[in-house]
């Protein structure tokens, strides 16, 4: 996870106290993902028992410091040399959103598509107001907020461009009949053996394979 | 329909605007009842699938074609009562248009391409000079002034036809997909250069497939079949007054 790796990064420049860590965090993140100090601590527990950090002195105010080990700090150029691999996007909510209205008879999708890009449009508007409000950045801290509003620039921008996609994908599959409404397949109980009550036969599936129908893994990736 | 005064923010009107081409089986309705204005300090985006109007709309907006029905007003003067040669004259010192497919005279340099409507105006020569090459700076193409377009990558030749449209004191400002040809970078400094303009006074309609460009206008106007299905402005009515005000 990014705050262990981040944190973990930030104490290879020096030992810090928890408190501190937590402002160190803040100004290098644009102050975008406010951590509180309880996390810190955690953190940093479990940092201390992988024997990535190790408690260092203690100073007149009684701050605890914690110090890299190197094995710790082995960790951190493994973080940075390494991709990041997205597996679990935010936008999958949306996606498994959008894949199961198709599936519903009386939903009408394009204008569950058109609601969506016009709040995903003004979230667009509202950080690009919020840059345009910022010109060049003139310090790291600057910069650092930068790249990150830029990033949820490109992420909102990504997401738009996905639902106009979308909408024309929808087009033509009902142009061609093939976004017809998948009607329930997995509610006939088996012949010949009475169902008590509904949550048992739902139990009783809950192993079965998955119907077939557009929400196989392809379609949300 | 009636013809009150327009409030004196208001640069552009259009009112049930349609358009139908050709008759019969193979007709085409492009457009079908819009109804959009455009304030002083307002820049309003307008998406939508490829044929859905955009472009009709644009040419309608900037008295390059006539609708079938509806009405355009341009700060207050319906264009179906003037006669063309007051139209072309509003075009020429009003409105700045951007094509989709740029429009650069072949035969002439950028900075005589970004005059040439201040010329047609009868500028004195110095001073169109000074505002073109002025135009040319704010989209960093005033070291390429004295190249013909030919001479001239695809972005670089919309940078000079986004300059033509601005230069001088064009107040309304329509752009068709103005960034079509330019990387990331390039076309965020335009969309600043144009914000930058209307929030000094201008208006503008900037039509785009690009959302993060988009996003630079005050409002997102969706079509869809030549009709306005949505609209999107986040801070509201507010800011706009606020900047309309200080225009
Ligand atoms: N002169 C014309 N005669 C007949 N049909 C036309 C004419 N001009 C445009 N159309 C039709 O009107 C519709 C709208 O065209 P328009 O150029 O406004 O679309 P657009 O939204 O700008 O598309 P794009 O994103 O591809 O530029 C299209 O169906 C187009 O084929
Ligand atoms: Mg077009």
């Amino acid at each position: 996870m990014s705050i262990r790796q981040s944190l973990l990064a930030i104490l290879d420049q020096g030992p810090c106290y928890g408190y501190q860590l937590r402002g160190e965090f803040d100004r290098r993140t644009g102050s975008t993902w406010p951590l509180n100090v309880g996390q810190i601590y955690n953190t940093l527990d479990r940092l201390e028992r992988d024997g990535l950090v190790a408690k260092a002195d203690t100073d007149s105010e009684g701050h605890v410091y914690y110090a890299i080990t190197d094995a710790g700090h082995d960790e951190v150029t493994r973080w940075l040399d390494s991709p990041v691999i997205r597996t679990q996007a935010t936008r999958d909510e949306l996606a498994i959103k959008l894949a199961i209205a198709v599936t519903l008879p009386g939903v009408n999708i394009a204008e569950v598509i058109q609601v969506q890009r016009a709040a995903s449009l003004r979230t667009l508007q509202d950080l690009t107001r919020t840059k345009n409000a910022t010109s060049e950045p003139e310090s790291a801290e600057e910069l650092a907020w930068m790249l990150v509003v830029d990033s949820m620039i490109f992420a909102a921008e990504a997401e738009v461009r996905w639902l106009d996609h979308s909408e024309t994908r929808l087009a033509r599959a009902s142009a061609r009949g093939f976004a017809e409404p998948l009607p329930l397949s997995t509610s006939s109980p088996k012949r010949g053996r009475p169902v008590k009550a509904e949550p048992a036969a739902q139990a009783a599936q809950a192993g079965q394979p998955a119907p077939a129908g557009p929400l196989t893994t392809d379609a949300v990736r | 329909m009636s013809r009150a005064l327009a409030p004196a923010t208001e640069l552009l009107r259009l009112d049930g605007i349609a358009q139908h081409y050709g008759k019969g089986e193979t007709a085409v309705t492009a457009l079908a009842g819009i109804d959009l204005t455009v304030s002083r300090g307002e820049l309003v985006a307008i998406m939508g699938a490829s044929g859905s109007g955009k472009s009709t709309l644009l040419t309608i907006a900037g008295g390059l074609s006539k609708p079938t029905s509806g009405e355009v007003i341009i700060e207050g003067q319906w264009l179906s009562d003037l006669p063309p040669t007051r139209i072309a004259m509003l075009r020429r010192r009003t409105l700045g248009f951007v094509f989709q497919d740029f429009n650069l005279i072949p035969a002439l340099t950028a900075l005589e391409n970004v005059t040439l409507p201040l010329e047609l105006d009868g500028w004195k020569s110095r001073k169109a000079r000074a505002a073109g090459l002025e135009a040319l700076a704010s989209v960093e193409l005033d070291d390429h002034a004295n190249r013909y377009p030919d001479d001239l990558s695809g972005g670089q030749q919309q940078r000079v036809a986004i300059a033509r449209a601005v230069v001088g004191t064009r107040r309304l400002i329509l752009a068709d997909e103005p960034t079509g040809a330019l990387d990331s970078t390039t076309g965020e400094l335009v969309l600043r250069m144009l914000r930058s303009r209307v929030d000094a006074g201008a208006g503008g309609i900037l039509v785009t497939h690009d959302p993060r460009h988009a996003a630079w206008a005050d409002r997102v106007v969706f079509l869809r079949d030549g009709r306005i299905i949505d609209q999107s402005a986040p801070a509201g009515v507010d800011t706009l007054f606020a900047d309309a005000q200080r225009a």
